[in-house]
């Protein structure tokens, strides 16, 4: 199971490093997502998949899941939606200043 | 003795507040009694019984570096020059710079260049000799930027700069080769370990690269393009830095190093070599020159080339012959810059062709320039010093058979000829000088100036000059036995003193003298009909072409190559990194065979987990293959929605929780952003498939399975998991492991996670609030 999650987490960051190529300022914050996503699911192979019973102590079970990557992965995904979230609102801004949404069209002028 | 050195840097603190009383007295006058005194201080060495004094002064001892100070006869003949030429350039600069010009600055930076130039000469340590090295070109640069108004003066003083602290640099590299090869920073400790460094391999790179520092110091071949355009300084630093001083201190690093290198074979072949080279070469470059400082500064740079070309031959007269000619130079080439200076001063040119006919308006300056001139030329008149030393170069390229070096027996036969050659083009530009200033038509009415005689104070410098150069030639052994045998002692020990004498009989080296004057005579007479020889040599090559060329493409080049990946295109940098990181991680893993695969451990899979995975990966392609953007941010909902489920299938239940929030919020907020775009925008633009991205994507994602199957196929320890499984009730008092990890084991991450989300949030606040002037109209 393992092999198929990580294959999952590689096909995640293939897609977001294509949608990172691109040149609309939206794809490259769906990339990041992507991105994101399979970084998670990364994370998460790291520790054993193995079946055990969700982290929350109760009395006569021994086998529990990893709590560590839960723990990471947790602020992990507060963090990428602080940052999505921002870079949603800097790609709007970035739009209206600029009529236009082409990352090829925007770059900076040259003796600035 | 660190005083000694000191003390004109220390003085330079004074000058700017003395340059205020500058309408009463001149400078001058008061930075006069520096080097006086200095000269004073050091001239009491001077004596038979001299032996060298050593004096330590501790600066960095942890490295070994040190204010080590070490006075040897070599080391006192520079003292006596830098101190005595010192003091009479700084009485000439009193009536050459007028007391309107910025006088603070150009004594700062003259004291400064003695203190550098003391330090180089008297440093017994290779760290400190760099230091007052780089010292002299800095304050070089500032001296011949003096009047730096003019282009001319920009654009010599950068390019002395460039070419010594190239020079300079690269013979630090040599220095640190020595230190590492010997253990030790002392030169004189160096020096007694020669079989040390002539055993090592870095030989050859040692020697090569002190003496690149050598030859762009002292302006040999081909280095020597700075020295001409140094020449924009005003003439006092002409006179100090760039004939008699500065100029040597490539000289002296080489005698210096002598010893060391001397009995290496290929230390006479480039040192000769170059040495003739530069000496014929500008010799023959000189007479072309229209400017009178042009044509001192071929010649001086001619007359090192003859000192370094007898340095290399390292015989015992060769050393001796140079001693004296290093000492005969500073006379009669500094009385000769003070007369340009003068000409300059009181006729308002120094373009020798406007020229003519001063001698009977300046007596006494035409006939201190008749005895630099006769003696730069080497006539055989028994008070020029010149002769002497001329003669005893041709006596050290006729003795040449003392040296046993099988590699250079081809060149020892035709050194004598190129001698000749070199002498006879020096006496033709010697009599283009004097003649060509003081004799022929009278033609004032193209100077800008009435020209008239200096003043006194202005020529008692170079009267005392010529005076030496008189002195030397009537009485040549003055000086030898008790001053400069020492000096010659300190590059090669086995010199012995040999007695200079006007007359030696019937000897080969009076040949060469008389065929120098003859042909020379010939030469100079006839030099317009042969003048034309200049446009087939050089003709259009120069290295100041090459030089000029070289700094511009540089400029050009990396323009070039800098705008070629730096366009401004996001995209492409993002390429270029994750090319980078894709192409250096799969070299890794491919060399360090990192990759691993164990079947063993792994979880079973079941028929709902690859469904959510399907779900997962079709979604995510699709991203890339929809051509409507509300579609792609649809298709990222189902990936983030299909992430949430797998948590739950891993049993993350605050995961899939958050996950679940986070993901309906953050496609809100796409679908707001999609909403705001301006119309124009709003196209269907479909994903442009390209092989590139392709590549790129596919081989990040291949590259990072991999590295996560890998990671999860060894098995280096044991996870801490069961600690925290263990004291998440006993200490932390919760149930939830995840919860008690965050907020209590690990609370810094969350506190700081929290940070995170405040500043993007007040981020996002001012992007939205905060508009500029400019869009609220």
């Amino acid at each position: 199971m393992e092999i198929l999650i990580a294959i999952l987490a590689g096909v995640l960051m293939t897609t977001g490093v294509y949608n990172l190529l691109q040149k609309q300022i939206l794809r490259i914050v769906i990339g990041t997502v992507l991105l994101s996503h399979g970084a998670h699911l990364f994370i998460l192979t790291m520790g054993k998949l193995k079946r055990g019973q969700p982290p929350i102590l109760m009395d006569g079970i021994e086998n529990y899941a990893d709590p560590l990557p839960q723990a990471l992965i947790l602020t992990s995904i507060v963090i990428s939606f602080g940052i999505t979230s921002l870079l949603l609102v800097l790609a709007y801004r970035t739009a209206r200043e600029n009529n236009t949404d082409n990352m090829e069209k925007l770059r900076g002028t040259e003796n600035e | 003795m660190i005083f000694a050195v000191l003390i004109p840097l220390i003085f330079a603190i004074f000058v700017p507040m003395l340059s205020k009383i500058k309408h009463k007295i001149h400078t001058g006058i008061f930075v006069f009694f520096i080097p006086f005194s200095i000269f004073l201080y050091f001239i009491r060495f001077v004596g038979n019984d001299f032996s060298p004094v050593r004096h330590e002064y501790s600066w960095i001892p942890s490295l070994g570096i040190n204010f080590d100070f070490y006075l040897d006869g070599l080391s006192l003949l520079f003292v006596l020059l830098i101190s005595g030429i010192g003091s009479l350039v700084v009485l000439y600069s009193v009536y050459y710079l007028h007391v309107s010009e910025r006088l603070g600055s150009f004594y700062v930076y003259l004291l400064m260049f003695m203190t550098a130039m003391l330090g180089v000469v008297l440093s017994d340590n290779l760290f400190v000799l760099y230091t007052f090295w780089e010292l002299t070109s800095i304050s070089s640069f500032l001296l011949i930027g003096y009047w730096h108004w003019r282009e001319r003066s920009r654009y010599g003083a950068q390019k002395s700069m460039l070419i010594t602290v190239f020079g300079g640099l690269s013979m630090l590299g040599g220095f640190v080769l020595l230190t590492v090869v010997t253990g030790t920073t002392s030169i004189q400790a160096i020096i007694s370990q020669i079989d040390v460094i002539l055993e090592s391999n870095y030989l050859p790179l040692i020697m090569g690269l002190i003496l690149l520092g050598a030859f762009t110091k002292s302006a040999q071949f081909p280095f020597h393009i700075w020295l001409p355009d140094a020449m924009e300084a005003p003439t006092p630093v002409s006179a100090y830095l760039h004939s008699a001083t500065m100029v040597k201190a490539g000289i002296y690093l080489v005698a210096r190093f002598s010893p060391v290198f001397a009995t290496y074979e290929w230390f006479f072949i480039v040192v000769s070599i170059v040495g003739i080279v530069t000496l014929c070469w500008a010799s023959y470059m000189a007479v072309r020159q229209t400017d009178l400082k042009g044509i001192l500064a071929f010649s001086t740079i001619s007359q090192l080339g003859m000192i370094m070309a007898m340095l290399g031959f390292g015989t015992k007269v060769a050393v001796f012959a140079a001693m004296f000619h290093i000492l005969n130079h500073a006379t009669f080439k500094g009385s000769l810059f003070m007369v340009a200076g003068i000409i300059d001063h009181e006729t308002g040119t120094r373009d020798i062709r406007r020229l003519g006919g001063l001698l009977t308006i300046m007596p006494i300056t035409a006939t201190l320039a008749l005895f630099g001139t006769f003696s730069m030329a080497g006539i055989p008149l028994p008070f020029l010093n010149g002769f002497y030393s001329k003669e005893l170069f041709f006596d050290s390229t006729l003795h040449l058979n003392e040296v046993i070096n099988p590699v250079a027996n081809v060149l020892i036969p035709i050194i004598p000829y190129l001698a000749v050659f070199g002498s006879i083009f020096t006496f033709v530009y010697s009599m283009y000088f004097f003649f060509g200033v003081f004799t022929g038509p009278k033609q004032f009415d193209k100077l800008k100036i009435k020209p008239h005689e200096a003043p006194i104070g202005m020529l008692i410098s170079p009267i005392i000059l010529v005076l030496g150069v008189i002195l030397i030639g009537l009485f040549p052994n003055m000086v030898n036995g008790t001053f400069l045998i020492h000096a010659a002692e300190a590059v090669n020990s086995a010199v012995e003193y040999k007695k200079v004498y006007f007359w030696h009989g019937f000897v080969p080296e009076l040949y060469m003298s008389l065929a120098v004057v003859g042909i020379g005579t010939v030469l100079y007479i006839t030099r317009k009909k042969w003048s034309n020889v200049y446009h087939v040599l050089p003709g259009k090559m120069s290295f100041n072409k090459l030089y000029d060329a070289l700094v511009k493409n540089v400029d050009i080049v990396s323009a070039k190559i800098t705008n070629t990946y730096m366009t401004g295109s996001l995209k492409l940098y993002m390429t270029i990194i994750l090319a980078a990181i894709v192409v250096v991680t799969f070299i890794v893993m491919f060399v360090t065979n990192g990759f691993q695969m164990e079947y063993s451990n792994l979880a079973e899979v079941t028929f709902i987990e690859v469904a959510v995975v399907a779900i997962i990966i079709i979604a995510a392609l699709a991203t890339i293959f929809t051509t409507s953007k509300l579609g792609a941010i649809l298709i990222t909902g189902v990936v983030g929605y299909g992430v949430a489920t797998l948590f739950v299938i891993y049993r993350a239940p605050d995961l899939a929780l958050t996950q679940l929030v986070i993901e309906t919020v953050s496609v809100a907020l796409f679908l707001l952003c999609f909403y705001h775009l301006p119309k124009l925008q709003k196209r269907k633009e479909s994903t442009r498939s390209k092989v590139q991205n392709g590549i790129i994507s596919i081989g990040f994602g291949a590259l990072m399975t991999m590295i996560a199957i890998s990671a999860h196929s060894t098995d280096w320890f044991d996870p801490i998991s069961d600690y925290f499984l263990e004291t998440a009730y006993k200490l932390g008092g919760g149930h939830n492991v995840v919860n008690v990890i965050l907020v209590d084991m690990r609370g810094l991450d969350t506190l700081f996670e929290i940070a995170v989300l405040g500043i993007a949030a007040l981020a996002i606040f001012s992007l939205i609030k905060l508009r500029n002037n400019k869009e609220a109209e």
